[in-house]
């Protein structure tokens, strides 16, 4: 990732503590400069999947990455369901209960495409701003059953209600633009309710596009988060069975050992910073664990509906939205 | 005689039989999962199989001996006639609905529509009509409300799919009763041991006592020491009766037989002196001159009866029945009675010299525990006399009259009696016996429905009978005597602390067993009868004395072997499995009891060091091809009552197992209750803190049974997600709470956040919350009865009524559906109308007036009050007993944690949300995890819950490794695997994790504990309790704001308060917050007398010249008027100011 090799800060992590290093004054002696900022500033993209983005960020302020990292959880808006009319519901789960599910249940619908609903929007939205499902499900029992089964699945049909039920209810134009593929729920086998014959679900529903701190149905990650780089010092040679102990102590792959019999460390990447060797007194002194300080791992993991390096971008943008929204306060004075 | 099998032998089993010596040496193998011997256990008996053991005793057995004592009703006025009842059966459950038709019924009817779940008790009778004899089979005398699950309830027997069928949980314990709807639970009563001899030093006079307690009495009777002489004190008598009056009136009638009783050894003699003497100073030599002397200190009665008695005929009479009324005389020899008496003084003569013999009243072999059955069984007693007592003065009345029928008994007799006692009894709690002048309240409590642990909990709830209020130790502490029986940790704060108990997970309580069958036993086994031997050898020092329930039973020499002959029978099944033998070596005696109410608890039979259960039975039991009752009757475990408890060893676990051990322990967790069961690793926290729990555990919300949506409860909380703890113990599983539980597993982070975590406040995470944590269903339910009156008039509900302008339905009726009961899935706001109900203005019937057509009705509609909106959930119509429209309404509401709401681990530490904070402000640690919980650690310093750390520990390796872990007392997952599992998975084995803010995004500088931990929502929420008041309501009679919040009442400026502002100087503002913003009134006030005018007028002076007008508050007018009234006149001297 970095080729050039840099001094990089160092937090300490010893048995009980987080220290810092005592000849690293932090960042914030730094006199913000936008050429030493960029100059500084590296990413690099490890890993970058349908369920996960992982990805470098090095050299910033931990306001920065923290910033990117509160705005992909609240800030870059998705698209839920807010608004469940209940027509008929005979199952046992409560009306608030059931309605609280089909909020949680993740949309395909990208939000980009979307429009915020407004103070001043009809109650039955548009179709720039609304998506509308409907779910009908009506529980009853299987004719050609007979008596001895007793599997649920071959008496009843439509027992369980499934988020695949729903069904998407164009509005307006929408099915000129949108595909039933596109804005379906991205999981078809998310339980929503279980009934039993004569039970019936009749649900209009209404989706509409929101952020991630008006509720947690709105956030378009499972979770986004970063880590410090772990860096591990090996203070002295160490082999034989400490060895084995020492590699037993990280994470799988982290510590190797040679034909010596000698540790190393191989990559400490992916050591989960446990910090079991501190278990152990004979191995106590023979490793530094530290972090560096500025070298952010950000895992980003989407609910679906968006891309996670997509995600990450908005976040940018939302970040940049913002700040030209406070440089225009300040120039406004 | 019982028979022995071939090869069979009494002394056999208890020769000691040294063995092999090899054997000896090595170490006894721990036996695996022994407490897989507690489910089955409690399948055979269950959880509250005392209450129903005790209950199925009443209504098949003693019930039959109640009747049958009181077979015969006879009148004085025919002697021809008689009732005579042959049979007694209580039924099975149904309903009267009306017209004779009755149908059977379900418990969860019952609690539907408001009636009693209880079946018909049927006699069959012979009596006598004119001259003639009449049977009649099957005649109703009452209803016995039936005890959920007992033999006679439908629900016994019942497979699970049954039983939902039937709408009833399995997991129900049953065990209480359905009253009027209302589920009522007869609590276990504790009491004083009756038919025992208790020494005891009362103020310095040392007392012998005795309650004597059969079928038809219940006395007390004394013998003490005083001046170095010994009386009888009764509440018969009005004076202490010396006690060798009391010996001559019993027969024994020369000095030297009653030193024979005493016993004749010198030191005896000389103590004894000074009694006999004075009988002689009192001129007593002969029985009668005894009895005379007793005749002229009875107690006069009352109720003098017409019978012509001579007062020492009386004093007979009293011998007879009253005092130790429990002593058998029969054809008036009183020998029994004069050895029980002669016992007792020797008691207090050893007493006397050895303050160690004197009997400890707290001591738990000295207690018996009641149960319903008992209970019920003495209050139907009273009832069924009093009916009989009823029958047969209306024979006395009628038979002389002549009538054209003649007097057939049955058409009097009346179901209704019985049926309304019993009823009202359970229902109210008050438990009054006539005959024994006994008056209880608070018998019954209504079965808390909050959690399934808080309904369990109850069921083994012991109450004492010991007055709250006075401050004395001893009865409330813990007694070594409950280890096992009681759990030590379930007991309440406050005032009730330590009378009221619960029992521990393996108590059983007994039920009577017959004692005939166990006395032959004991003579067959070398008892001698004690009516065969003179005085002397009782006191006998090599002599034991054989007690069965508190009576004599004979004496035997080889006392050793008598009771390992007893207990060798018992455990060959020859007599009943809780007839307990034990010896007292102070008082030289044996003790067999066979009565009901002792605590007991099985333990596994050790025998030359090894426990009789082997592996192999072990194994045979998980197979299912052994059950408990099979151990039983292998004479491989056995039930120890307390006493005998005292009277053995127990080794706790196999390696304690040494030379005399005579049991082992099936497994040490047993000794805690059902509530302290849940607690993991109790043994590691600081043991007030389960306490808290045991009480906390019963608020907190979760399910209450499978069938909780059938329900139409007063008030029922729900949790929306329950989940079954991480971290779980075996009493968990035993008790099915991992099946209907209450809490959910929170990731909890031990830290600091903001400031708004102090003083135990607990900071959420809002992401959390969203998914729903923490989320309630509080249901809450009203009803209303529609009724018919006697003067053809009844109750009416009318539909909606709409606005005449807009003809739109009005606010308050819009939810209305067109019958005008509120329509299922409306939401309902505050003050609008569920049931539009109107009632006939008059209802009486006026014979005078006749029937008027038109009835005016007025409007008395069901509302709906509170602050927040209620979803219907359902509505039900049916009928009551009485035969009116049953409406029943449950509303709902679904509530979301907010700041303010109370949850609780469960280690008795609990906290309000303080704060709810966005996910992305939440700490989170290198594997992107956030908790949903924050808790600071700063409660953990002095409650010292080091049972919570492993708690966490151990949810965080169960979450990483799949499975649960166990935090059984005394057992457990061990800390060191726990840290091994967390090690395999890459994490710290302290199990702190290096942590991220959230706010700044830089590493925290300390590692934070955190893992999963179960957190219990409880009933209190901010909902049911918020409350500010700026203008409202004001009460009528003094004008000042109403109290409290469901009045929407004021906050009080209490006297306190006004000291503040007193002190302060601030009297503008007493004057506004005392008056003009409470009662201001305008009075006027005339200057001249000083009285109170009225409109510029003084009443008294006649003139307006002087009048004034002042402002006060209207309860100081109220006080002028009312002392005018009471012809007090204050005056009031009115200045400038």
């Amino acid at each position: 990732m970095s080729s050039t090799k840099r001094k990089e800060p160092l937090l300490y992590m010893e048995e009980h503590r987080v220290k810092e290093d005592p000849q690293d004054y932090g960042l914030a002696d730094d006199v913000f400069n936008m050429e030493v900022f960029k100059k500084k500033l590296q990413v690099a993209i490890i890993r970058n999947d349908e369920d996960g983005l992982e990805f470098d960020m090095i050299g910033v302020y931990p306001a920065i990455a923290n910033a990117f990292r509160r705005l992909m959880l609240s800030e870059v808006p998705s698209m839920a369901i807010e608004k469940v009319y209940i027509y008929n519901n005979t199952s046992i789960i409560q009306d608030e209960v059931l309605a609280h599910r089909m909020g949680l249940l993740p949309l395909k619908a990208d939000p980009r495409l979307f429009a915020y609903r407004t103070e001043e929007s009809s109650e039955a939205g548009t179709e720039q701003d609304t998506l509308e499902y409907e779910l009908k499900v009506k529980c009853t029992r299987r004719k050609d059953a007979s008596k001895d089964q007793s599997n649920f699945d071959d008496i009843y049909k439509n027992h369980k209600v499934y988020s695949g039920h729903l069904k998407w209810l164009p509005k307006g134009k929408q099915a000129q633009i949108y595909s039933e593929s596109m804005v379906n729920c991205i999981h078809e086998d998310i339980l929503i309710a279980q009934l039993r014959p004569g039970h019936e679900l009749d649900l209009r529903l209404v989706a509409v596009k929101g952020l991630g701190k008006d509720h947690a149905k709105f956030s378009p990650v499972a979770t986004a988060y970063y880590r410090l780089l772990p860096q591990i010092k090996l203070n002295r040679e160490v082999t034989g069975k400490d060895a084995y102990l020492l590699q037993s102590c990280f994470s799988p792959g982290v510590i190797g050992i040679d034909e010596n019999e000698c540790a190393y460390v191989k990559d400490a990447r992916y050591d989960s910073c446990s910090r079991n060797v501190y278990r152990y007194p004979q191995l106590e002194d023979s490793v530094t664990l530290g972090r560096v300080r500025d070298h952010y791992i950000f895992t980003v993991e989407s609910v679906g509906s968006l891309k996670p390096d997509v995600i990450f971008l908005e976040a940018v943008k939302v970040l940049k939205k913002k700040c030209r929204a406070f440089i225009d306060e300040i120039e406004a004075e | 005689m019982v028979e022995l099998k071939k090869g069979e032998s009494l002394i056999e089993a208890n020769v000691w039989d040294p063995g092999d010596s090899k054997e000896w040496a090595t170490p006894i193998k721990p036996l695996e999962e022994k407490w897989k011997l507690l489910p089955a256990f409690l399948q055979v008996k269950g959880l509250v199989r005392q209450h129903i053991d005790s209950f199925n005793h009443f209504i098949n057995v003693d019930i039959k001996k109640i009747v049958r004592a009181n077979e015969l009703v006879t009148s004085g006025a025919d002697p021809l006639f008689y009732l005579k009842y042959l049979d007694v059966r209580v039924g099975k459950p149904d309903i009267d609905d009306g017209y004779n038709i009755t149908k059977a019924t379900t418990p969860h009817e019952c609690r539907l529509r408001d009636t009693t779940y209880s079946s018909p008790i049927t006699v069959d009778i012979e009596y006598t009509r004119g001259t003639q004899r009449i049977k009649r089979n099957n005649l109703l005398i009452g209803r016995m409300p039936l005890m959920l699950r007992c033999s006679n309830c439908v629900l016994t027997g019942k497979s699970e799919f049954e039983l939902s069928k039937l709408n009833e949980c399995p997991l129900d314990p049953g065990g209480y009763f359905v009253v009027r709807g209302q589920e009522k639970v007869i609590l276990i009563q504790e009491q004083l041991s009756w038919n025992k001899m208790l020494t005891e030093d009362f103020n310095g006079v040392v007392q012998c006592q005795v309650t004597s307690s059969t079928h038809e009495k219940k006395s007390r009777t004394l013998v003490l020491s005083k001046h170095g002489r010994y009386y009888m004190k009764h509440n018969s008598m009005t004076d202490d009766i010396p006690i060798v009056v009391i010996f001559k009136a019993l027969g024994i009638v020369s000095d030297q037989e009653i030193m024979a009783h005493i016993g004749i050894d010198a030191k005896s003699q000389n103590r004894f002196g000074a009694s006999l003497l004075e009988a002689f100073n009192l001129k007593v030599y002969t029985q009668q001159r005894a009895l005379d002397y007793m005749g002229s200190k009875l107690v006069v009665k009352r109720f003098q009866s017409a019978t012509t008695k001579t007062p020492a005929e009386e004093a007979r009479e009293l011998l007879l029945t009253t005092i130790l009324a429990h002593v058998p005389v029969d054809n008036f020899n009183f020998q029994m009675k004069a050895i029980y008496v002669s016992m007792m003084v020797r008691r207090v003569m050893a007493a006397e010299l050895d303050k160690t013999l004197f009997d400890d009243r707290d001591y738990y072999g000295n207690k018996r525990l009641e149960l319903a059955g008992s209970l019920i069984s003495l209050m139907f007693e009273d009832l069924f006399k009093r009916m009989n007592w009823e029958l047969k003065m209306i024979a006395d009345k009628n038979i002389p009259k002549v009538k054209a029928a003649q007097f057939d008994v049955v058409k009097h007799m009346r179901a209704a009696q019985i049926t309304a006692g019993l009823e009202s009894a359970i229902s109210s709690g008050n438990w009054t016996i006539k005959r024994f002048k006994m008056e209880r309240a608070g018998v019954t409590q209504v079965l808390s429905r909050l959690s399934y642990i808080s309904a369990l909990g109850m069921m083994t709830r012991v109450n004492s009978q010991f007055e709250k209020t006075r401050k004395v130790s001893g009865p409330r502490s813990l007694q070594p005597s409950q280890w096992g029986m009681l759990c030590p940790s379930d007991t309440p704060e406050g005032e009730a602390c330590g009378l009221v108990k619960n029992l521990a997970l393996m108590t059983h309580i007994t039920t009577e067993v017959e004692e005939r069958p166990v006395m032959i036993l004991a003579f067959n086994a070398g008892v001698e009868d004690i009516r065969e031997v003179s005085g002397n050898p009782i006191n006998n020092p090599y002599v034991y004395l054989v007690f069965i329930n508190g009576n004599v039973l004979g004496l035997t020499l080889n006392h050793k072997h008598l009771v390992r002959n007893l207990r060798y029978m018992r455990r060959k099944g020859r007599m009943g499995s809780f007839v307990s033998v034990h010896t007292s070596y102070t008082q030289r005696c044996i003790y067999i009891h066979t009565d009901g109410g002792r605590l007991c608890r099985p333990y596994i039979i050790v025998e030359n060091r090894r426990p009789r259960v082997k592996q192999f039975h072990l194994d045979d039991l998980e197979r299912g091809v052994r059950k408990f009752d099979d151990f039983l009757l292998d004479g491989l475990i056995e039930y120890l009552d307390v006493n005998e408890e005292n009277d053995s060893f127990i080794a706790w676990n196999e390696e304690h197992i040494e030379e005399g051990t005579t049991h082992l322990e099936i497994e040490p967790f047993t000794l805690l209750g059902v509530c302290a069961g849940l607690v993991p690793y109790p043994h590691h926290n600081q043991s007030p803190r389960n306490t808290y729990q045991c009480a906390m555990g019963k608020q907190a919300m979760g399910m209450i049974g499978y069938n909780q949506k059938n329900r139409i409860d007063s008030l029922m909380y729900n949790l929306v997600y329950p989940q079954a703890p991480m971290v779980k113990t075996k009493t968990i599983e035993l008790t099915n709470f991992d099946k209907l539980p209450a809490g959910q597993n929170a990731t909890v982070a031990v830290m600091s956040y903001s400031g708004y975590d102090i003083e135990d406040a607990l900071i959420l995470n809002k992401a959390s919350i969203d998914r729903g944590y923490g989320r309630c269903l509080v249901y809450k339910n009203s009803k209303c009865t529609v009724k018919r009156y006697a003067n053809q008039t009844f109750d009416r509900i009318m539909g909606p009524v709409k606005d005449a302008l807009t003809n739109k339905v009005i606010f308050k009726h819009d939810v209305l559906d067109t019958d005008g009961i509120v329509a299922p899935g409306e939401q309902i706001q505050n003050k609008q109308i569920m049931i539009n109900k109107e009632m006939p203005a008059v209802t009486s019937l006026n014979p005078l007036e006749g029937q008027s057509t038109q009835v005016p009705y007025t409007a008395v509609p069901i509302s709906y009050k509170g602050p927040e909106p209620s979803y219907v959930e359902r509505v039900m119509v049916s009928a009551n007993s009485e035969e009116d429209f049953l409406i029943k309404i449950l509303l709902r509401q679904t509530r979301i944690p907010e700041i303010g709401d109370k949850f609780s681990s469960r280690h008795g530490q609990k906290g309000v949300t303080g704060l709810i904070v966005d996910q992305e402000d939440m700490p989170y640690n290198d594997s992107g995890i956030c908790p949903d919980m924050i808790m600071n650690p700063h409660g953990f310093p002095s409650r010292m819950t080091v049972g919570k750390t492993l708690e966490l520990l151990g949810g965080k390796a169960g979450v990483l490794e799949g499975k649960f872990h166990y935090g059984t007392a005394f057992g457990g997952s061990k800390v060191g695997d726990i840290q091994a599992e967390l090690e395999r998975h890459g994490f710290n084995y302290m199990g702190k994790d290096f942590f991220y803010s959230g706010i700044t995004g830089a590493p925290l500088q300390a590692y934070i504990y955190s893992g999963p931990v179960y957190y219990q929502k409880l009933k209190h929420m901010v909902q049911d309790k918020m409350h500010a008041r700026a203008r409202g309501p004001k009460a009528v009679l003094t004008r000042q704001p109403t109290q409290g919040r469901s009045r929407e009442g004021g906050l009080r400026l209490g006297e306190m308060e006004r000291d503040c502002l007193i002190s302060y100087g601030a009297s503008m503002l007493i004057m506004e917050r005392l008056m003009i913003s409470s009662d201001a009134f305008e009075v006027d006030v005339c200057r001249t007398c000083g009285r109170l005018a009225y409109c510029s007028w003084c009443h008294f002076c006649q003139s307006s010249a002087h009048v004034s007008k002042i402002s006060m508050p209207y309860a100081c007018k109220l006080l002028f008027q009312e002392l005018t009234s009471m012809n007090v006149v204050p005056k009031m001297i009115l200045e400038d100011y």
